[in-house]
Order: C-alpha cells, then structure tokens, then sequence
C-alpha cells in the first residue's frame, strides 16, 4: 500500500514534469509550426543555470529564480538569432537545423563545465519527509515539483485561455496572416512564446536537477518522452499535452516498479530480471503505437484550420 | 541540355577515387585512411537508402538507424551462438531488417508528416531499448564480434582491402538498385505520392501499400550497412541505434542532396570527413559542426549536389 502510494505520486511528479516540457514544445509548434529538437537543450540549461547559481548564491529559491531567467533570456536570444528564419520553412528543415543546435549546445556546456555532471543540492528544509497520509511519508521535494507544476499549469491554462495575450497565442495559431493584417506584432508574439516555452523547459530542467544528476545529453531522453507526449496528445494541443504527459509519467513510473514483480509471476527469476527493464522502457512506446493506430491525430486534436 | 555537368563531373571524380583509394593507401602506406573510408562508404550506403524513401518517396523517417543496429545485431549474435557463416549472417540481417520495417512501416504509414518523423523516431528508440536489455548479448556494453562473417574463402572480410572492395561493391549495387527502382513504374508512383498523395489516389493507386513495400526496400537496405557496419568495428552496441545516429544519416541524405543518386554519398563523404577533421583541430568539433549544420540548413537549398547544379548553370 506504502508503496503504490509513493510510486503513484511518483508518477503523477514525473508526468506534471513532462508536461512542463511538453507543453512548451506543442506551444511552440501549434503556433510557430517549428519542430524544435533543441527543446531537451533547454532543458539540460535550466539545470546547468540552477547547478550553477545555487552554488554561486547560495540560497537555492534565488539560484532556481535565476536559472529561469537566464533560460528565458537564451531561449529569445536562440529565437532571434537563429529560429525566426526557420519560420514557414519545411519540417524536414527543423530537425536538422535543431538538431545542429543540440550538437553545439552539448559541446558548449561539455566546453563550459566539463564532461563529469553537477549535482544540485537541495537545502535542509526541502529534503524532509511530509506525512501525507496517516502512516504514509512522501519527500517535501517532490510534494514541491507537484504543487509548481500543477500551479504553472493551471497558470498556463488561464494565460492562454482568459487573457489578451493568450487570445492573441491562440488567434495566432490558427491564423497568422489574419492577425499580421490586425496590426498585431506577430514577430514580437512568436519570441514571446518561445522565449516562454524555453522558460518551461528551463523549468522543468532546474526542477528534476537535485533528484537526478545534471550531465549532458540529460535533455535529449526526456525530449523523446516529451515527442511521444505531444504526439499522444494530439500535436499543439495543452490539454491533450497534460493529459498525455500525466498519463505517460504514470505509466512509466509504475511500469518500471511493478513490472518485474509482475513478470516474475509468469517467468522465471532469471527471464523476468532481463525482460523486465527492457519491456518497461518500451511501455510508453507501445503505447504510443497503439493510440496512432486508433487516432493518428492524437487523442486529443488541437483543431487546426 | 549537356549532357556532361559540372555534377556529373565531380560525381565521377568521386566515383573514381573511391575505386582507386585502396591502391593509394598501399602504395602510401597509408592503412588508417583505407578504415576511414571503409567506414564512410557503409554509411553511404545507409543515407543511400535513407535517401529512397526520404528524397524520393517523401517519407522523412528519424529512425533508420533501427537497420544499423538490427543489422549489425544479427551478425553478433549469430556469431555469438556460432553461426559464423556470412551466408547465414547476411540474409538474416536482411531478413530481420526487412520484417521490422514491415511492422513498423505498416505502423508509421497510418501518420503522416511530423507524426511521421516522430513515430519512426519513438519505434527506434524502442528497438535501442530492447538492445539495451539484451544481458545474454552485452546488454548496453555492446557485444564483440570475435570472428567477422566468413564466406568460406569466397572473400576473406578480414582483409582490409576485399573488405573495403566488398563494401564499395554494395554501395555500388544499392546504387544500382535505387536507380532502377526510381526509373521504374513503380518509383514513378512512389515519386508522384510525394508530390501529391490525393491525386494518386484519386487515379487508383493504393497510396499506403506502394510507400510500405518502398520503406521495406529502403529498410533491407539499411540493413546490409548495418551487418557490414559490424564487421568493419567488429562490435556491436546500443549506440549504432542511438537517435543521434538517425539524425546523423538524415544530415548526410540533405548534406549531399536529397532525392539525386549520388547525393547521399557525395554527403556521407563530406559528413564524415569534416568530423575527422574538425576533430583533429580541437577536441570541441561539435562546436563548430552544430551552427554549421544550421547554416546549411538556413542558406544551402538543395546540398552539394544542388549547389554543383548551380554551378554548372552558372
């Protein structure tokens, strides 16, 4: 019981996670069309910033503050220079123009902080046990990922949904000469919303850093969940993002813990141990199969045009 | 219309020093640059195939470095188990290749576009997984291959040279192949669903069934470079299968010129050769290759191949 409990939360913490990344990925590419491997970039930033400035402040809310800006001023910055003229370009295009960028940003931090990863210390206060349940003891840092990520969701839901800005997002991506013709500043928008979409990742980076190790190509594992996560969801659709994201960190979460124990019912000791990582490494991708072939637009369709 | 280009030109220049190479490296001494292009030329051979179904059939997939590793993985573990016979070895990595990208194909081609990309991506990763979890076979260690394919002294693969000449064969006959099919009725069909999808279907071609069989082609292709791949290292790992490694072959295909014969090659050659050179410079290469690589997106239309047709007009 403890322990679906815990791997429960466990999920539900990697799936608001994902969807951090997510989110911004099928922002940028409901509203842009950009396909943007480099996003997982971003995101191993965000860490290297929150690694960085932690130590260097010494307070970690001030250093993860830091980090977020710094992400949010590369990403406009990586928006300015070099992605606004892949706009309108072909796909094929993205990918290989971000892909390019994931080789100079791995090297970069390879160049900047070394080939060895960080680690992200937590302070005292975050890392005690909170009893959530009678009996029942989670970790306050994850408890903390929770509530921030389901407070950036719920802001991001009401952003996009309820203020000018977020019409303008939305007119935007279904009509971007309509609103160019408006007299809105559309270029202005589209860095916006990378540069949003970045702080995301960013987000999401400086927030996973103290339970894993920071260290290069951390981004690029997690950008591929990211992918199936917005493919699940239907491409530039957020609320399918979320659902999907939830859905995949449940399912990855709790396939890895209960899988072998499954497995070991049906095969032997031996078998099971060596079929039980590789199976639940696949789960998700299984389960992306699956949805693609009943709704090969995703569950969840952003309706587009 | 000339008949002799200014591409045509550097294309059989190229040609020629490929036929000529291992006879330089004897005469030179040279032995590391015959490795060099022998591991050129089987990636070649796979942009090559990328090329089919990319440059040709419009079907971008991101996961063609699946064939490498199912490939070179037939190989190892065949040998692993003792089967060390190449006439064996080959026609399982083929087979296997050629039934993955049949369950896959039949999978991805339900999606089109970005999903495309994105589903054939999350499929190799998958097959990176199940190699990863593969503890009888080195699991993410990789596995050696002891003993290379033996061809019961038809052609000895231990042999830099045959092997190098072996490879060249392939890539030639890949070659061969994907000029005919492009020439053929059924290219001509396959070309005209990447123009226009509808229209072929509206005149009575089955849309899907033309794109798989041609993925499967591209996929067995693929497959051959993988269990060369194997031989060449002698080892086979994860990593052959890594999504870089997909996105490295895509590089090539675009690099050298998407949908022309020789482009891939032309890209393979250039790709690799700016890696060993940029790498001997400094040890930070990708630091030059990654803006590189944004550069050519963002101003080289068309890849080498587009740009010796400029040339040539010019």
């Amino acid at each position: 019981m403890l322990l679906v409990v815990e791997q429960f939360l466990n999920g539900l913490q990697f799936g608001l996670l994902l969807f951090l990344l997510a989110a911004g990925l099928t922002l940028v590419f409901g509203i842009m069309d950009l396909v943007n491997l480099a996003h997982g970039s971003l995101y191993m930033m965000g860490a290297y910033f929150a690694a960085t400035f932690v130590a260097w402040t010494g307070s970690f809310l001030l250093g993860a503050l830091m980090a977020l800006g710094a992400t949010l001023v590369l990403g406009i910055v990586l928006e300015v220079t070099a992605l606004r003229h892949l706009y309108g370009r072909d796909h094929l295009d993205h990918v290989l123009a971000t892909f390019g960028l994931i080789l100079f940003f791995n090297e970069a931090v390879r160049l900047i902080w070394g080939p060895a990863g960080l680690a992200l210390p937590l302070p005292a206060w975050l890392t005690v046990p909170v009893p959530i349940l009678p009996g029942i003891h989670y970790p306050a840092y994850r408890l903390a990922i929770i509530v921030v990520a389901l407070l950036v969701a719920l802001l991001l839901y009401l952003g996009v949904m309820r203020t000018r800005i977020g019409m303008l997002i939305r007119a935007g991506a279904s009509n971007r000469e309509m609103i160019g013709a408006l007299g809105i500043n559309i270029k202005l928008l589209y860095t916006l919303v990378f540069g949003l979409g970045a702080a995301l990742a960013g987000l999401a980076g400086l927030m996973q850093a103290p339970i894993l190790t920071v260290q290069i190509g951390m981004g690029e594992n997690i950008l591929i969940l990211a992918f199936v996560i917005i493919v699940i969801g239907g491409i530039g659709s957020i609320r399918g993002a979320f659902l999907a994201a939830i859905f995949v960190g449940m399912i990855d979460t709790l396939g890895r813990a209960f899988l072998p124990n499954l497995l070991r019912q049906v095969l032997s000791g031996a078998a099971a141990s060596t079929a039980a990582p590789a199976l639940s490494s696949m789960l998700i991708y299984l389960l992306m199969a699956i949805v693609l072939v009943v709704r090969p637009e995703g569950l969840f369709p952003a309706n587009r045009r | 219309m000339k008949a002799f280009t200014v591409s045509k030109a550097v294309t059989a220049l190229l040609l020629a020093g490929l036929v000529l190479l291992p006879l330089y490296s004897q005469l030179s001494g040279n032995i590391f640059i015959l490795t060099l292009f022998t591991r050129i030329i089987i990636l070649a051979l796979a942009a090559a195939s990328l090329n089919l179904i990319m440059g040709f059939g419009g079907m971008m997939s991101f996961g063609h470095a699946a064939y490498l590793g199912i490939g070179g993985y037939a190989v190892g573990m065949l040998a692993q188990e003792g089967v060390g016979s190449g006439f064996i070895q080959f026609p399982v990595a083929l087979a296997a290749s050629a039934i993955y990208a049949l369950v896959i194909g039949a999978l991805s081609l339900r999606t089109r576009g970005v999903y495309f990309i994105m589903i054939t991506l999350a499929f190799a990763q998958m097959a990176y997984y199940v190699a990863s979890g593969l503890a009888r076979y080195g699991g993410d260690d990789g596995l050696t291959i002891y003993k290379r394919s033996d061809f019961s002294g038809l052609i000895d693969l231990g042999n830099r040279v045959q092997f190098y000449y072996l490879c060249l064969a392939c890539l030639f006959g890949v070659i061969f192949v994907i000029w005919r099919i492009v020439n053929s009725r059924f290219g001509l069909v396959v070309q005209g669903l990447r123009s226009n999808e509808q229209r072929m279907q509206a005149i009575g071609f089955p849309a899907k069934r033309y794109q798989l069989v041609c993925f499967v082609i591209s996929g067995t292709m693929c497959g051959l470079a993988g269990a060369l791949l194997a031989n060449n290292t002698d080892f086979v790992s994860p990593a052959v299968m890594y999504w870089t490694r997909s996105g490295d072959l895509m590089v090539m295909v675009i690099l050298g010129g998407m949908g022309t014969l020789f482009g891939p090659v032309m890209g393979a050659v250039v790709f690799l050769l700016l890696e060993e050179f940029l790498s001997q410079i400094t040890e930070y290469w990708a630091l030059i290759m990654g803006p590189l690589l944004l550069l050519i997106v963002l101003f080289g239309r068309g890849g080498i191949m587009g740009a010796l047709g400029r040339a040539g007009r010019g």
